[in-house]
């Protein structure tokens, strides 16, 4: 591959937030080898690319730290090359693809693979958390120390949450060794067994088998317990209760080194949506209750949710077809995930486009521990550039991404991506 | 027995009790009421759907809804093809919409589906322009079931309005509960769900029904008791001890029977596990209304396939 050119870039008069450094001002920002090199008022050096941000948020480029980009092994629904198209069409300069593919990510060679796909497509910055178990089976552990030399950011069975306590005890001392994250999808099999909605009122008139919340509660309890005694750092993906919002609450009151994430479907959508077995609506965690946004959305506004992460998961449309009980769970999402967060939060007044903005960027970073997330000079020059108020209606026809598994489609939101510079190039500019 | 407003039937699919007012729940009655006497009649034809194709796809296992199904529809004069298939739990593979739509370019009028997924007539109903007629889906409606017993309480009283109806057993897993909760609070009983809180469904509280956990409790005031049957295949793990300990609480004994209303009426949806959930002295007793249910799905299914088709052909006249 031909070494790239640096170029120059002036992105004049955005208002600069930048969450990490405690700045929200109208600024000027220059780019240049890859980097933010200047910030200032009226720059007047000459650039490659002069942008004008007037009226438009500038800010460091998000961080998705939970997508599914299906590759390898179901290429059919997405690709490192799709998912990276529409991950910096959604304002995303690196996001974090889970081990959960066919064959899993659970060693070293396979984390080389994401990182070598995610390089060819050159749109996005691909990281990649590894398997826990091998063949994230929750039986043995799988090569952690070799997947973090080949820089896995992490270790999750996403999908499955691990669940012989003994197993999870052992992975997350061994974990301890390489100061990686471990991170959890919270769910006892044993509650949840066959549900495949929250175990609600459309559950029990639709005659579907539900999903109690105490089925991620447990786990989330137990692995905080865990998290006691071995002082690892641990990550609860996708939190959906109100339940789960007090564990994490109780457990960062004592100090532990416990994060968590929201998606825009626990924020935006609620069992109610599944009136009709729209598969669409179908998501594991499943969408709970309004009582259960309510405590998100608090928890948000407390700043004890770390980051908002997509969960974007894409899935065929002839899988989606297929009876309620049948089809997989999953939505895609990450194409339109910061107008969303906008309308859930910013619309709702939980928190203002800094707080939003730091989940997206520096908090979720320090999630995996990685140095993104900021525009300081210096810092590799990962920039999105957004216009907070522009209106547009959701089509899932029109995504990079190869499926369609879209709740949203039809909506019209507000905030739109215009730019998106990931180390200094300019690698998705909106079309109108 | 009260006669129906006047209403215009104009649904061509039966997907659930849920959807249906208690105006169109009376008129299907009514128009069972219509086809009853054709059983007794020595030719049991009539030619109503005399060139129409009904399939009876049946993706779980049924005799006596699907004999019933066949057998209305052959007296309607209908062709009717038998389609039975254990529903696979792969999402890869034939759908169950490219199933449907094959039959459909074969030219099918109504479909008649039994599914072990709730929804999945609603699925149909959706990708084909056939009639569906639910036979049963999961664990959500029975619509049809439903049907023919409240037609069969109307026909032992006249009217639901105010009777007190127990049904009891697994509500949890039971289509059958859950749509005659929708028909027989619709045409005004009060009802009242009776079993372990095991075999509940979640969220029993926002259903519009009584429950209780003892049938001794209750027993004496009921009007008509529904016994369910106790499906070992559905339940999963053991919501209650033993077969024992469920007939000492649940079961509906000759003693037991005895504090209820001399003329209780007993109804089960068949089939029976005699000595289980009912003794076959109760089962069998003067009480007993099992075999009429029987006869009367006949009626009310001819009712149903009758009144989609003749939704399906209005609507094709207006299009």
């Amino acid at each position: 591959m031909a070494q790239p050119v640096p170029q120059k870039t002036l992105i004049k008069n955005g208002r600069l937030i930048d969450p990490r450094n405690n700045i929200d001002q109208i600024a000027d920002l220059y780019i240049d080898d890859f980097q933010v090199t200047r910030i200032g008022k009226k720059l007047t050096d000459s650039a490659d690319h002069i942008i004008d941000a007037s009226g438009k948020i500038v800010a460091p480029g998000l961080i998705d730290i939970h997508v599914h980009f299906r590759e390898p092994g179901d290429e059919e629904e997405e690709t490192i090359a799709s998912g990276s198209a529409a991950a910096v069409a959604g304002g995303y300069t690196s996001v974090v693809c889970m081990p959960n593919t066919n064959p899993p990510i659970d060693e070293a060679t396979a984390v080389e693979y994401i990182h070598r796909m995610g390089r060819q497509a050159r749109k996005t910055f691909i990281h990649v958390m590894g398997a826990i178990t091998k063949d994230r089976a929750g039986q043995e552990l799988a090569e952690m120390g070799l997947m973090t030399q080949a820089g896995a950011v992490g270790f999750t069975d996403d999908g499955c949450g691990v669940q012989d306590t003994a197993m999870m005890l052992r992975a997350m001392k061994y974990a301890s060794m390489f100061n990686r994250v471990v991170s959890q999808h919270c769910e006892d099999r044993s509650l949840a067994k066959d549900g495949v909605m929250n175990a609600g009122y459309n559950a029990t008139v639709l005659g579907l088998p539900g999903i109690d919340p105490l089925a991620e509660e447990m786990m989330l309890w137990r692995d905080v317990q865990l998290v006691k005694k071995t002082g690892t750092r641990y990550h609860a993906q996708h939190i959906s209760t109100a339940g789960s919002v007090k564990i994490i609450r109780e457990a960062k009151a004592e100090g532990l080194p416990v994060t968590c994430e929201v998606t825009p479907h626990h924020l935006l959508l609620t069992e109610e949506a599944i009136a009709d077995y729209d598969t669409n609506y179908k998501v594991n965690p499943p969408l709970r209750t309004q009582k259960d946004i309510d405590a998100i959305k608090q928890a948000i506004h407390d700043g004890l949710i770390d980051a908002l992460a997509s969960d974007h998961a894409p899935h065929l449309q002839s899988e989606k077809e297929l009876e309620f009980l049948t089809a997989p769970c999953g939505m895609v999402g990450i194409e339109c995930a910061l107008p969303l967060y906008r309308k859930a939060l910013i619309d709702a007044g939980v928190c203002d486009w800094s707080q939003m903005l730091a989940m997206l960027t520096w908090r979720p970073a320090q999630i995996i521990d990685v140095e993104k997330g900021s525009l300081a000079v210096g810092d590799r020059a990962d920039v999105v550039i957004i216009d907070p108020d522009a209106a547009w209606t959701i089509d899932a026809a029109k995504f990079y991404s190869k499926s369609r598994n879209c709740p949203y489609q039809g909506w019209t939101v507000k905030g739109k991506v215009l730019y998106t510079l990931v180390a200094g190039e300019i690698r998705f500019q909106d079309k109108g | 027995m009260s006669k129906s407003k006047k209403i215009q039937w104009t649904r061509k699919h039966l997907i659930g009790i849920s959807d249906l007012s208690r105006e169109e729940i009376e008129f299907i009655l009514d128009t069972a009421q219509g086809f009853e006497k054709f059983s007794t009649r020595s030719i049991k034809k009539v030619p109503t759907l005399r060139g129409k194709v009904v399939v009876n796809m049946f993706f779980e296992d049924s005799t006596r809804t699907r004999n019933s199904f066949t057998l209305a529809a052959s007296r309607l004069s209908a062709d009717v093809i038998e389609f039975t298939k254990k529903s696979s739990s792969v999402s890869k593979g034939e759908t169950l919409i490219d199933t449907a739509q094959n039959l459909e370019a074969m030219g099918i009028d109504i479909v008649v589906i039994r599914h072990n997924a709730g929804g999945a007539p609603k699925l149909l109903s959706r990708s084909i322009n056939a009639c569906v007629v639910n036979a049963g889906d999961g664990f959500h409606e029975h619509p049809t079931q439903a049907l023919l017993d409240v037609y069969t309480i109307r026909q032992e009283r006249g009217s639901l309005d105010g009777l007190k109806i127990g049904i009891v057993g697994d509500i949890a897993h039971s289509r059958v509960a859950r749509s005659d909760i929708y028909a027989m609070t619709k045409l005004g009983a009060e009802v009242t769900l009776i079993g372990p809180p095991t075999l509940m469904p979640a969220s029993v509280k926002d259903l519009p029904v009584n429950v209780s956990y003892s049938l001794d409790d209750v027993i004496e005031d009921l009007d008509v008791i529904n016994m369910l049957r106790i499906q070992f295949e559905r339940m999963g793990g053991n919501p209650f001890p033993s077969v024992r300990e469920y007939s000492h609480y649940f079961g509906l004994t000759a003693d037991r029977i005895k504090r209820a209303k001399s003329d209780i009426i007993v109804m089960h949806p068949g089939p029976i596990n005699r000595g289980l959930e009912i003794e076959s002295e109760v089962a069998d007793g003067p009480n007993s209304v099992i075999l009429k249910q029987v006869a009367n799905g006949l009626a009310v299914r001819m009712a149903v396939l009758f009144l989609v088709n003749q939704a399906a052909v209005s609507e094709g006249r207006r299009n």
